[in-house]
C-alpha cells in the first residue's frame, strides 16, 4: 500500500489515490485533496464532506449521490455542480473515504 | 526512513478532460422490471459524466408520463425464469394469470427494489434529469396515446420523431432496452 505525505502527516492511499486510512483525514488533507483536483471547497463543499464522513463511519459504506441528497441535504443538481462530472467519486476523494459502491 | 518534503501524490483520474463519449437508452418497456436497466444505466453514465439521452418509445413512454408513472406493473406471465428471490424453484405461469397476482408481484417488486435504497420511478427519472440528462418522448407513441407535452414530466425535453433521435445519437453508442 503506498503511502503519500500529505499536508505533513503520512497517510495511506490505494493505487488510484483514494485514502484507506479513514482515521487519518483531517480537514488539512481534505483542502489539499481538493485542489489536487481543482475544487475549491466552498461552506457548501464541506457540508457535503462533513456528511459522506458522518455516514461513514455511521454505515460502514460511502453514501451514494441519492443518500446525499435525500439524507444529507444537497439537492443532485447542486452535487454536480459543487463537484462537476464525477460527483460521487469526487466528493468521496476528497472526504478520505473509498469510492460509493452502490449502483444509484 | 524519514522525509520532511511532501512526496508526490497519486491522483486519481477523474477524465476531467473533455471526452465526446455519449451514451443513448432507447427505453421501450412499461413493465416495472423492464424499466429500471436503462434508469439506472442512464444514471450511472451521468454520475460518470458522461452525455446521456433517453428516447422513451411505446411503454416505455409510461416512464415518463405524469399519469402513470408511479403506477407501473409487474408480472411474470411468459417470464419463464421467474423464481422468488434467491430460490430454485419456477412459479408456474398459470398463477401469474390469477386474478390479483400482478399486484401482489407488482408490491413484492417494489419492496425488494426500496429494501435496495434505489428509488420509485418519479424519484429515478427526477433525479437523472437533475443530473443532466436528457430525456425525449417519441413522437410516434405521443400521437399514439394522444399525449402532449403537458403529460410528461418536467425534465422532459421534447416529443421528437425517429429520425430527430437518429441524429442525435451520433457518435453515441445506442442501448435498445
Amino acid at each position: 500500500m503506498p503511502v503519500a505525505t500529505i499536508a505533513g502527516a503520512d497517510v495511506a492511499i490505494d493505487a488510484e489515490g483514494f485514502m484507506t486510512e479513514f482515521d487519518e483525514w483531517t480537514e488539512d488533507i481534505g483542502v489539499f485533496l481538493a485542489e489536487q483536483i481543482g475544487v475549491e471547497l466552498s461552506e457548501r463543499h464541506w457540508e457535503v464532506i462533513r456528511f459522506v464522513r458522518e455516514d461513514y463511519k455511521a454505515q460502514g459504506e460511502t453514501p451514494t449521490l441519492r443518500r446525499v441528497s435525500t439524507i444529507g441535504g444537497v439537492p443532485t443538481k447542486e452535487l454536480f455542480q459543487l463537484f462537476p462530472k464525477k460527483p460521487a467519486k469526487k466528493m468521496s476523494y476528497v472526504a478520505g473515504v473509498p469510492k460509493p459502491k452502490g449502483c444509484v | 526512513m524519514t522525509t520532511t518534503k511532501e512526496t508526490p501524490v497519486v491522483v486519481p483520474d477523474f477524465g476531467d478532460e473533455e471526452t465526446d463519449r455519449k451514451i443513448c437508452f432507447i427505453a421501450s418497456k412499461g413493465t416495472l422490471d423492464m424499466v429500471y436497466p436503462s434508469l439506472i444505466m442512464a444514471n450511472a453514465a451521468l454520475g460518470e459524466g458522461i452525455e446521456t439521452h433517453i428516447f422513451f418509445t411505446f411503454w416505455g413512454m409510461d416512464i415518463i408520463t405524469k399519469e402513470l408513472q408511479d403506477d407501473l406493473q409487474f408480472t411474470w406471465m411468459g417470464n419463464t425464469a421467474m423464481h422468488p428471490p434467491g430460490k430454485k424453484m419456477h412459479m408456474p405461469q398459470g398463477m401469474a394469470g390469477l386474478p390479483g397476482m400482478t399486484k401482489v408481484a407488482t408490491k413484492m417488486m417494489k419492496k425488494q427494489i426500496a429494501d435496495l435504497d434505489v428509488p420509485e420511478v418519479p424519484e429515478m427519472v427526477q433525479m437523472i434529469a437533475d443530473a443532466g440528462g436528457q430525456l425525449w418522448a417519441c413522437k410516434m407513441s405521443a400521437d399514439m396515446m394522444g399525449f402532449e407535452m403537458d403529460d410528461f414530466v418536467d425534465g422532459v425535453q421534447g416529443i421528437i420523431s425517429a429520425t430527430d433521435f437518429v441524429e442525435l445519437s451520433e457518435g453515441a453508442q445506442v442501448i435498445f432496452t
